[in-house]
């Protein structure tokens, strides 16, 4: 059963994303609203799969990637980048800052819920 | 001498029988040969017979096989055909069932408060993140002043409004505008936005919301861009009014309690 973890601060993305991924059969989904709140989530929960959006207060999501991947305990957390910013080398950064897939908005949700999934079945 | 004649008339009537047995023994060495040959014959008539119906019993099962093969391929490519129909309808259902999913949350959203900043910000994220504009800018209807007033901008859109303008038509018609130029090129003139939705309740315009620029991923409209278009033209403009009605009649209801909380001061 697949827990997931929605780092979002807008609640129309954050509830649609959420909404896309109870679609993945015995999922499990866990909101977090920056990267802040994230870091919570993931010190109190088993996460298997992080989605993110760059642009969010007191912590971006590229801040979180780092952070996420320079901890022994989360660095092998899949992580999946959400943002507007769909520039090319906006997703070579986020890549090179150890993403595993980058998706522009807007969403096509099926999409979405292939990534995770194949990001989940590469675990 | 007539002894030795009678022992040579024996003799030879012996030889006599003799020769008559050898040629029937001969005769029946003949006739064996020559019935075990027509039973040979027989036997192989049968067996040729039993072959024969043999062949013609597998003859008729290879028929029937052939038969059903023919059936079972006639199946299998009605059935190819109806699971090609039943996975592009599942892909049909899944694609409605997202679009379904964004207007429920865009519309559970709109509504999911009565403070007039949050709907705001709620219009706006829907336009940014759901539809993927760029530019834009969300501005009501001032009557008393006859102008557009923007709530919410970003990017440069002001909307300015020329009364022969995109704008101006949108107001007086109540029709959405899309503009013909491909999305990714942008619209600097405030006057010319690439879209312009009008928000309605009932059919009264109370606004607009005017897009001059796309994200640069977003190339074209799909089918739920023109559904949540058309749900911000009804919901957003409700939400907008109704939250706005209500922070001022919260306000005035401050006022009224203030006024009679100062009467009852005085008159006490």
């Amino acid at each position: 059963m697949p827990t997931i973890l929605v780092v979002e601060d807008s609640p129309t993305m954050r509830q649609l994303i959420s909404f896309a991924m109870r679609r993945i059969p015995g999922s499990r989904v866990i909101e977090a609203t920056d990267g802040v709140d994230a870091l919570k989530k993931l010190s109190s929960e088993k996460i298997d799969i992080i989605l993110a959006d760059i642009n969010m207060p007191v912590m971006d999501g590229l801040k979180l990637v780092s952070l996420v991947r320079g901890n022994s305990a989360f660095k092998d957390i899949p992580i999946i980048i959400i943002t507007t910013e769909g520039a090319e080398e906006d997703r070579k950064k986020a890549m090179s800052m150890g993403a595993d897939a980058y998706l522009p908005k807007p969403i096509q949700t099926q999409e979405l819920i292939r990534l995770v999934t194949e990001q989940l079945g590469k675990r | 001498m007539d002894r030795k004649d009678g022992i040579l008339r024996k003799a030879d009537e012996f030889l006599r029988i003799f020769r008559q047995g050898e040629e029937f023994t001969r005769n029946l060495l003949s006739e064996n040969e020559r019935l075990r040959f027509r039973i040979a014959e027989l036997e192989e008539s049968r067996l040729q017979d039993l072959n024969e119906s043999k062949i013609r019993h597998y003859e008729e099962h290879v028929r029937m096989l052939e038969d059903e093969l023919k059936r079972l391929r006639e199946r299998l490519s009605l059935l190819e055909a109806e699971n090609k129909d039943l996975a592009k309808r599942f892909a049909l259902a899944a694609v409605e069932n997202n679009n379904l999913a964004n207007l429920y949350v865009a519309s559970y959203q709109l509504h999911s408060t009565l403070d007039y900043d949050e709907v705001v910000k709620i219009v706006v994220e829907i336009i940014i993140n759901l539809i993927g504009a760029d530019r834009f800018a969300v501005m009501l209807l001032d009557e008393k002043l006859e102008e557009l007033v923007p709530i919410a901008t970003e990017g440069s859109g002001t909307g300015a409004r020329r009364e022969d303008g995109i704008i101006a038509a949108v107001i007086r018609e109540g029709e959405s505008y899309f503009s013909d130029v491909p999305l990714r090129k942008a619209s600097d003139d405030p006057e010319s936005p690439l879209v312009c939705i009008p928000l309605k309740i009932k059919g009264h315009v109370i606004g607009v919301i005017a897009i001059y620029s796309f994200l640069a991923q977003k190339s074209r409209f799909s089918d739920i861009d023109y559904e949540l278009f058309n749900l911000l033209a009804g919901h957003a403009a409700t939400a907008v009014l109704s939250s706005k009605l209500y922070s001022r009649s919260e306000n005035d209801y401050g006022t009224l309690r203030n006024f009679l909380e100062l009467l009852k001061e005085k008159t006490i």
